[in-house]
Protein backbone atom coordinates (compact mmCIF):
# COMPACT_ATOMS: atom_id res chain seq x y z
CA UNK A 1 0.00 0.00 0.00
CA UNK A 2 1.75 3.28 -1.35
CA UNK A 3 1.09 6.56 -0.05
CA UNK A 4 0.76 9.28 -2.63
CA UNK A 5 1.59 12.68 -2.52
CA UNK A 6 -2.32 13.68 -2.15
CA UNK A 7 -2.06 10.81 0.90
CA UNK A 8 0.72 12.82 2.39
CA UNK A 9 -1.23 16.01 2.27
CA UNK A 10 -3.84 14.82 3.50
CA UNK A 11 -2.21 13.20 6.52
CA UNK A 12 -0.20 15.90 7.22
CA UNK A 13 -3.04 18.17 7.17
CA UNK A 14 -5.26 15.91 9.99
CA UNK A 15 -2.04 15.71 12.76
CA UNK A 16 -1.66 19.44 12.04
CA UNK A 17 -4.94 19.63 12.88
CA UNK A 18 -5.46 17.47 15.93
CA UNK A 19 -1.00 16.94 16.80
CA UNK A 20 -1.82 18.89 19.73
CA UNK A 21 -4.52 16.87 21.58
CA UNK A 22 -1.98 13.70 20.19
CA UNK A 23 -2.34 12.36 24.14
CA UNK A 24 -6.32 12.72 24.14
CA UNK A 25 -7.31 11.28 20.91
CA UNK A 26 -4.44 8.56 22.11
CA UNK A 27 -6.31 7.33 25.28
CA UNK A 28 -9.61 7.45 23.99
CA UNK A 29 -8.15 5.33 20.96
CA UNK A 30 -7.17 2.74 23.69
CA UNK A 31 -10.05 2.94 25.76
CA UNK A 32 -12.54 2.38 22.77
CA UNK A 33 -9.98 -0.48 21.56
CA UNK A 34 -10.01 -2.44 24.98
CA UNK A 35 -14.20 -1.98 25.49
CA UNK A 36 -14.77 -2.99 21.45
CA UNK A 37 -12.17 -5.61 21.16
CA UNK A 38 -11.44 -6.98 24.80
CA UNK A 39 -8.97 -9.41 23.19
CA UNK A 40 -6.44 -6.74 23.17
CA UNK A 41 -6.10 -6.60 27.36
CA UNK A 42 -4.57 -9.50 26.88
CA UNK A 43 -1.14 -7.39 25.82
CA UNK A 44 -1.47 -5.56 28.92
CA UNK A 45 -2.48 -7.52 32.41
CA UNK A 46 0.01 -5.23 34.20
CA UNK A 47 -1.95 -2.30 33.34
CA UNK A 48 -5.12 -0.80 35.29
CA UNK A 49 -7.53 -0.65 32.45
CA UNK A 50 -10.20 0.83 34.56
CA UNK A 51 -11.70 4.05 32.86
CA UNK A 52 -9.37 7.32 33.26
CA UNK A 53 -6.71 4.74 34.42
CA UNK A 54 -3.49 6.77 34.37
CA UNK A 55 -1.32 3.78 32.57
CA UNK A 56 -3.49 3.94 29.75
CA UNK A 57 -3.47 7.62 28.91
CA UNK A 58 0.15 6.97 29.98
CA UNK A 59 0.11 4.52 27.30
CA UNK A 60 -1.92 6.46 24.97
CA UNK A 61 0.07 9.17 24.60
CA UNK A 62 3.10 7.48 23.80
CA UNK A 63 1.06 6.00 21.09
CA UNK A 64 -0.57 9.30 19.73
CA UNK A 65 3.22 10.11 19.91
CA UNK A 66 4.15 7.76 17.00
CA UNK A 67 1.72 8.45 14.88
CA UNK A 68 2.51 12.39 15.13
CA UNK A 69 6.27 10.87 13.93
CA UNK A 70 5.24 9.07 11.90
CA UNK A 71 3.02 11.51 9.85
CA UNK A 72 5.69 14.35 10.41
CA UNK A 73 8.14 12.06 8.34
CA UNK A 74 5.35 10.50 5.91
CA UNK A 75 7.95 10.17 3.50
CA UNK A 76 10.25 8.05 5.34
CA UNK A 77 7.80 6.01 8.03
CA UNK A 78 10.37 3.31 8.28
CA UNK A 79 13.02 5.05 9.01
CA UNK A 80 11.22 7.33 11.64
CA UNK A 81 9.33 3.97 13.44
CA UNK A 82 12.57 2.03 12.79
CA UNK A 83 13.40 1.62 16.48
CA UNK A 84 9.69 1.27 17.76
CA UNK A 85 9.15 -1.49 15.07
CA UNK A 86 12.52 -3.18 16.28
CA UNK A 87 10.87 -2.95 19.53
CA UNK A 88 7.56 -4.61 18.40
CA UNK A 89 9.47 -7.63 16.62
CA UNK A 90 11.98 -8.29 19.50
CA UNK A 91 9.61 -7.69 22.86
CA UNK A 92 6.20 -6.80 22.43
CA UNK A 93 5.40 -9.27 19.59
CA UNK A 94 1.64 -7.67 19.19
CA UNK A 95 0.16 -10.04 16.44
CA UNK A 96 -0.25 -7.86 13.52
CA UNK A 97 -4.49 -8.16 13.42
CA UNK A 98 -4.51 -6.13 16.21
CA UNK A 99 -3.03 -3.19 14.65
CA UNK A 100 -5.92 -3.06 12.29
CA UNK A 101 -8.18 -2.67 15.22
CA UNK A 102 -6.36 0.34 16.87
CA UNK A 103 -6.72 2.17 13.57
CA UNK A 104 -10.09 1.49 13.64
CA UNK A 105 -10.56 2.66 17.04
CA UNK A 106 -8.37 5.76 15.95
CA UNK A 107 -10.77 6.48 12.73
CA UNK A 108 -13.62 6.49 15.10
CA UNK A 109 -12.20 9.04 17.70
CA UNK A 110 -11.66 11.66 14.67
CA UNK A 111 -14.47 10.77 13.23
CA UNK A 112 -16.46 11.31 16.49
CA UNK A 113 -14.19 14.42 17.22
CA UNK A 114 -13.92 16.12 14.04
CA UNK A 115 -16.65 14.51 11.78
CA UNK A 116 -15.92 17.80 9.26
CA UNK A 117 -11.91 16.85 8.71
CA UNK A 118 -12.73 13.32 7.94
CA UNK A 119 -13.81 13.77 4.82
CA UNK A 120 -14.01 10.52 2.24
CA UNK A 121 -10.59 11.36 0.91
CA UNK A 122 -8.91 12.02 3.91
CA UNK A 123 -10.44 8.96 5.68
CA UNK A 124 -8.78 6.98 2.79
CA UNK A 125 -5.58 8.57 3.51
CA UNK A 126 -5.52 8.17 7.20
CA UNK A 127 -6.62 4.41 6.84
CA UNK A 128 -3.68 3.83 4.27
CA UNK A 129 -1.10 5.58 6.63
CA UNK A 130 -2.52 3.73 9.31
CA UNK A 131 -2.19 0.68 7.60
CA UNK A 132 1.78 1.34 6.30
CA UNK A 133 2.25 2.22 10.36
CA UNK A 134 1.03 -0.95 11.17
CA UNK A 135 3.12 -2.73 8.36
CA UNK A 136 6.43 -0.81 9.76
CA UNK A 137 5.98 -1.50 13.04
CA UNK A 138 5.30 -5.23 11.93
CA UNK A 139 8.09 -5.46 9.66
CA UNK A 140 10.69 -7.44 11.09
CA UNK A 141 8.71 -9.92 12.90
CA UNK A 142 9.94 -12.88 10.65
CA UNK B 1 -27.54 -17.65 18.97
CA UNK B 2 -26.15 -14.07 20.02
CA UNK B 3 -26.29 -13.17 23.03
CA UNK B 4 -27.25 -9.36 23.69
CA UNK B 5 -27.27 -7.72 27.13
CA UNK B 6 -30.33 -4.93 27.72
CA UNK B 7 -27.70 -2.00 27.74
CA UNK B 8 -26.26 -3.38 24.72
CA UNK B 9 -29.91 -3.22 22.89
CA UNK B 10 -30.69 -0.08 23.79
CA UNK B 11 -27.35 1.33 23.10
CA UNK B 12 -28.12 -0.14 19.52
CA UNK B 13 -31.88 1.02 19.24
CA UNK B 14 -30.83 4.61 20.81
CA UNK B 15 -28.41 5.40 17.65
CA UNK B 16 -30.64 3.71 15.15
CA UNK B 17 -33.48 5.71 15.89
CA UNK B 18 -31.73 8.81 14.73
CA UNK B 19 -30.26 7.12 11.81
CA UNK B 20 -31.71 8.58 8.22
CA UNK B 21 -31.59 5.47 6.51
CA UNK B 22 -30.98 7.12 3.41
CA UNK B 23 -27.90 9.74 4.08
CA UNK B 24 -25.97 7.09 6.58
CA UNK B 25 -26.40 4.42 3.55
CA UNK B 26 -25.21 6.42 0.95
CA UNK B 27 -22.98 7.97 3.06
CA UNK B 28 -21.10 4.22 4.21
CA UNK B 29 -21.77 2.66 0.69
CA UNK B 30 -19.71 5.69 -0.73
CA UNK B 31 -16.95 5.56 1.83
CA UNK B 32 -17.01 2.03 1.05
CA UNK B 33 -16.06 2.69 -2.72
CA UNK B 34 -13.55 5.31 -1.83
CA UNK B 35 -12.11 4.23 0.94
CA UNK B 36 -11.37 0.74 -0.36
CA UNK B 37 -11.66 1.47 -4.04
CA UNK B 38 -11.19 -2.72 -5.01
CA UNK B 39 -15.09 -2.99 -3.65
CA UNK B 40 -15.65 -1.32 -6.88
CA UNK B 41 -15.19 -4.27 -8.73
CA UNK B 42 -18.94 -5.24 -7.90
CA UNK B 43 -20.55 -2.25 -9.05
CA UNK B 44 -19.17 -1.94 -12.89
CA UNK B 45 -22.51 -0.77 -14.22
CA UNK B 46 -23.25 2.03 -11.59
CA UNK B 47 -22.14 4.21 -14.09
CA UNK B 48 -19.12 7.26 -12.82
CA UNK B 49 -17.02 5.83 -10.26
CA UNK B 50 -14.05 7.73 -11.24
CA UNK B 51 -13.36 9.98 -8.48
CA UNK B 52 -15.00 10.54 -4.61
CA UNK B 53 -17.02 13.50 -5.94
CA UNK B 54 -18.82 11.22 -8.74
CA UNK B 55 -19.32 8.06 -6.66
CA UNK B 56 -20.78 10.53 -3.90
CA UNK B 57 -23.09 11.81 -6.05
CA UNK B 58 -23.81 9.03 -7.91
CA UNK B 59 -27.70 8.16 -7.81
CA UNK B 60 -27.04 3.80 -7.88
CA UNK B 61 -25.02 4.24 -5.06
CA UNK B 62 -27.03 6.28 -3.31
CA UNK B 63 -30.04 4.10 -3.43
CA UNK B 64 -27.79 1.18 -3.26
CA UNK B 65 -26.89 2.48 -0.15
CA UNK B 66 -30.23 3.25 1.18
CA UNK B 67 -31.03 -0.50 -0.17
CA UNK B 68 -28.06 -2.07 2.58
CA UNK B 69 -28.68 -0.16 5.82
CA UNK B 70 -32.54 -0.87 5.43
CA UNK B 71 -31.70 -4.38 5.44
CA UNK B 72 -29.10 -4.08 8.18
CA UNK B 73 -32.37 -2.46 9.47
CA UNK B 74 -34.33 -5.62 9.53
CA UNK B 75 -31.30 -7.10 12.20
CA UNK B 76 -31.90 -4.76 14.54
CA UNK B 77 -35.67 -5.78 14.07
CA UNK B 78 -34.50 -9.19 14.57
CA UNK B 79 -31.42 -9.37 17.21
CA UNK B 80 -32.62 -12.67 18.43
CA UNK B 81 -32.25 -14.52 15.19
CA UNK B 82 -29.76 -12.34 12.90
CA UNK B 83 -28.86 -15.69 11.04
CA UNK B 84 -32.43 -16.24 10.10
CA UNK B 85 -33.24 -13.30 8.97
CA UNK B 86 -30.01 -13.55 6.29
CA UNK B 87 -29.95 -16.90 5.48
CA UNK B 88 -31.40 -15.98 2.09
CA UNK B 89 -29.49 -13.22 1.77
CA UNK B 90 -26.08 -15.35 2.14
CA UNK B 91 -27.31 -17.28 -0.28
CA UNK B 92 -27.63 -14.82 -2.92
CA UNK B 93 -24.33 -13.03 -1.93
CA UNK B 94 -22.91 -16.21 -2.50
CA UNK B 95 -24.44 -17.88 -5.19
CA UNK B 96 -25.46 -14.94 -7.42
CA UNK B 97 -22.96 -12.26 -6.41
CA UNK B 98 -20.42 -13.70 -5.43
CA UNK B 99 -19.19 -11.13 -2.99
CA UNK B 100 -16.16 -11.77 -0.64
CA UNK B 101 -17.13 -11.87 2.87
CA UNK B 102 -14.42 -9.91 3.63
CA UNK B 103 -16.30 -6.90 2.43
CA UNK B 104 -19.10 -7.30 4.99
CA UNK B 105 -16.31 -6.72 7.73
CA UNK B 106 -15.08 -3.19 5.14
CA UNK B 107 -18.47 -2.10 5.54
CA UNK B 108 -19.25 -2.84 8.92
CA UNK B 109 -16.05 -0.74 9.93
CA UNK B 110 -17.24 1.93 8.25
CA UNK B 111 -20.90 2.03 9.14
CA UNK B 112 -18.71 2.40 12.58
CA UNK B 113 -16.72 5.05 11.36
CA UNK B 114 -20.09 6.99 9.69
CA UNK B 115 -22.33 6.42 13.06
CA UNK B 116 -19.31 8.20 14.71
CA UNK B 117 -18.82 11.04 12.73
CA UNK B 118 -22.97 11.56 13.16
CA UNK B 119 -22.98 11.00 16.43
CA UNK B 120 -19.79 12.43 18.01
CA UNK B 121 -18.85 12.18 21.89
CA UNK B 122 -22.28 10.45 21.82
CA UNK B 123 -20.61 7.68 20.35
CA UNK B 124 -19.08 6.41 23.65
CA UNK B 125 -16.84 3.63 23.85
CA UNK B 126 -19.93 1.31 24.97
CA UNK B 127 -21.71 2.53 22.20
CA UNK B 128 -19.04 1.64 19.54
CA UNK B 129 -18.12 -1.87 21.03
CA UNK B 130 -22.39 -2.55 21.07
CA UNK B 131 -22.27 -1.76 17.35
CA UNK B 132 -19.21 -3.09 16.30
CA UNK B 133 -20.71 -6.28 17.98
CA UNK B 134 -23.84 -5.72 15.33
CA UNK B 135 -21.63 -5.70 12.95
CA UNK B 136 -19.24 -8.19 12.87
CA UNK B 137 -22.46 -10.89 13.73
CA UNK B 138 -24.61 -9.15 10.54
CA UNK B 139 -20.76 -10.16 8.64
CA UNK B 140 -20.86 -13.29 10.04
CA UNK B 141 -24.47 -14.25 9.22
CA UNK B 142 -24.13 -13.17 5.96
CA UNK B 143 -21.20 -15.36 5.26
CA UNK B 144 -22.73 -18.54 6.74
CA UNK B 145 -24.32 -19.63 3.61
CA UNK B 146 -21.30 -19.99 1.76
CA UNK B 147 -19.98 -22.76 0.25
Amino acid sequence: MVLHANDKTNVKAVFGKIGGQAEELGAETLERMFAAYPQTKTYFPHFDLAKGSAQVKGHGKKVAAALVEAANHVDDIAGALSKLSDLHAQKLRVDPVNFKLLGQCFLVVVASRHPALLTPEVHASLDKFLCAVGTVLTAKYR
Amino acid sequence: MVHWSAEEKQLIASVWGKVSVEECGAEALARLLIVYPWTQRFFSDFGNLSSPTAIIGNPKVRAHGKKVLTSFGEAIKNLDSIKGTFSKLSALHCDKLHVDPENFRLLGDILVIVLASHFGRDFSPACQCAWQKLVGVVAHALARKYH
